[in-house]
């Protein structure tokens, strides 16, 4: 198989796509966002329940490409348990990963580096960083 | 390679530098000719030859230049009155595609003829440019979008469509042929129905101008459009076809030069059809690119390049129904060759992908058709297109990319 292609659809990508974690509405959120992607239909609500500055609880549901879902799955698996500031920092170094040079993944989670293959495919970014945006916007309306 | 003696595919190829191309290593294979065609070398030599000897404004100057150009542009519109077999050429006017001509109709003649509570019918099948501007049309004068349902086979349900029909029916908007389903919808019969109640019927012609031999008279509607992209000509430029009484009543949808009949800051009056309808600079290139597209597409054996595409079609069909998990969407009696298809469990865009490395182009997503995608469930799918350069190669290219997407997904 072309490599860039093995790269994109690593074994934990397609596991999280088919076996999404947190795959739920949160009734007791306290913030959420909804991510949709206009131009190819994927759509995503991210909730989090934070208790103080912290991260308690992060979930999502919606439609879209494996890229998008997996991505989500790891993002709200990521972000539990973490500050604010640190979910924030962490969704800079997500950004920073797909989109610019050499990035220091120091502290990113194994699971949020295989996405990292998103890279060699600049049209695919956008489905990676869909659910990460929401998370963010929900982070920034509980402020 | 199919070859028959009146549709040499080999030499067809011939005419498209583009598919010379390698895309990640592979042979190219365009399977998105109903996004926006390929060129063949006549309409990029066109082009080139307009800007390297005949450039300069057109209905302007007097000098040399400036007639041959006006000349090219006014012979491109004979061109396009041929291609859709208008009464006259004066009823052809350059728009900008298909989306600009939409809206172009929905305000020089919706304006003008709807009236508070009055209906535009619109089916289920249309693509996102036949659909917002007869809204926007209805909240600017207070009327009412209707949707006319598709069956499950994914055709315009008629018996419904008679239903909905009404004396406040005043425009019924319908694409002739599905950029989702292929689906070839019956023009003249929904035209002649909308005549009985006093409404006027708008095809977009967008996905039938490169497939089926047009004939607007024949078809029995008010106004046709269709975009030059997608016939093998260049973006930015399309045809917009209505009646000659029609266009004649319409007020100018723009403002500017070229549009005029007199100008005075008390009142200004009005250029006839179709210069009424072209305020501005046109795209000159584009109209000449967009003839020599025309020239070209009309002179392939229509009959010979409709069995072809067919053929395709039907191939693809069949060879895609074949694998696992793979469903086509709808199953329309008459069918242009377009397709859509989703795979259980893979999105579309995962299959687009993939087989993007495989050098095969498909189209994936809800091809700004979401009220069908709705319609069907699904959140989006995979689209195959076919056009007169196509080959049961490249077909056998999908479906061999297909097994790389089961290899990826399991």
């Amino acid at each position: 198989m072309n490599s860039d292609l093995s790269e994109l659809y690593q074994s934990v990508i397609l596991d999280h796509n088919k076996s999404p974690r947190n795959f739920k509405e949160l009734p007791d959120a306290t913030a959420h966002a909804e991510g949709r992607n206009p131009l190819c239909g994927d759509a995503y609500t991210v909730w989090l329940r934070m208790e103080g500055d912290h991260i308690a609880e992060a979930s999502f549901q919606g439609n879209g490409c494996a890229i998008s879902k997996a991505s989500a799955s790891l993002m709200t698996t990521a972000v539990k348990g973490r500050t604010m500031a640190e979910a924030e920092a962490l969704f800079d170094q997500f950004h920073e990963m797909l989109t610019g040079g050499a990035t220091d993944l120091s502290g990113m989670p194994n699971g949020v580096k295989a996405l990292t293959g998103v890279k060699a495919f600049p049209m695919r970014v956008k489905c990676a960083t869909l659910s990460w945006h929401a998370m963010r916007q929900a982070l920034h309306a509980e402020k | 390679m199919t070859t028959t003696a009146a549709f040499d595919v080999a030499r067809i190829r011939a005419d498209f530098p583009i598919l010379g191309r390698a895309v990640n290593g592979r042979p190219l294979v365009y399977l998105d000719s109903a996004a926006s065609a390929q060129k063949p070398q006549v309409v990029i030599d066109a082009v080139s030859r307009h800007y390297q000897t005949s450039n300069a404004n057109v209905h302007r100057g007097v000098h040399f230049l400036s007639q041959e150009a006006s000349e090219g542009y006014e012979a491109a519109r004979v061109t396009a009155a041929a291609f859709l077999g208008a009464a006259a050429p004066g009823e052809v006017v350059f728009a900008h595609g298909t989306t600009s001509a939409i809206n172009l109709i929905a305000r020089a003649y919706g304006d003008s003829h709807l009236k508070q509570g009055d209906h535009i019918l619109v089916s289920e099948l249309e693509h996102h440019s036949n659909i917002v501007p007869w809204q926007q049309l209805a909240i600017r004068k207070g009327g009412r979008v209707i949707k006319i349902p598709v069956t499950d086979a994914g055709e315009i349900d008629l018996a419904a469509y008679e239903t909905l029909l009404s004396d406040r029916t005043r425009i019924v908007a319908v694409s002739h042929v599905s950029n989702v389903l292929g689906t070839i919808s019956p023009i003249q019969q929904m035209a002649d129905l909308a005549h009985a109640r006093g409404a006027v019927l708008v095809v977009d012609g967008a996905q039938s101008a490169p497939h089926l031999a047009v004939d607007v008279q024949a078809l029995h509607c008010d106004f046709f459009v269709c975009s030059g992209h997608k016939v093998y000509g260049p973006t930015g430029v399309g045809l917009l076809w209505g009646r000659g009484e029609l266009l004649d009543s319409m007020p100018p949808y723009e403002g500017g030069g070229g549009m005029i009949d007199l100008v005075t800051f008390e009142k200004t009056t009005y250029a006839k059809p179709p210069a009424r309808f072209e305020a501005g600079t046109p795209p000159v290139e584009g109209v000449i690119g967009l003839a020599a597209a025309l020239t070209w597409l009309m002179g392939l054996d229509a009959t010979a390049l409709q069995a072809h595409e067919n053929d395709l079609l039907e191939y693809a069909k069949g060879r895609l129904s074949e694998l696992p998990g793979v469903s086509l969407l709808g199953h329309p009696e008459h069918q242009a060759s377009v397709l859509s298809f989703v795979m259980d469990g893979v999105h579309p865009h995962d299959i687009g992908t993939i087989l993007d490395t495989e050098g095969v182009a498909i189209r994936a997503g809800h091809h700004c058709a979401q009220p069908l995608m709705q319609r069907f469930g699904v959140p989006s799918t995979a689209r195959a297109s076919f056009c007169a350069f196509n080959t049961r190669d490249e077909v056998d290219a999908l479906i061999a990319g297909m097994g790389k997407v089961r290899e990826v997904f399991g």
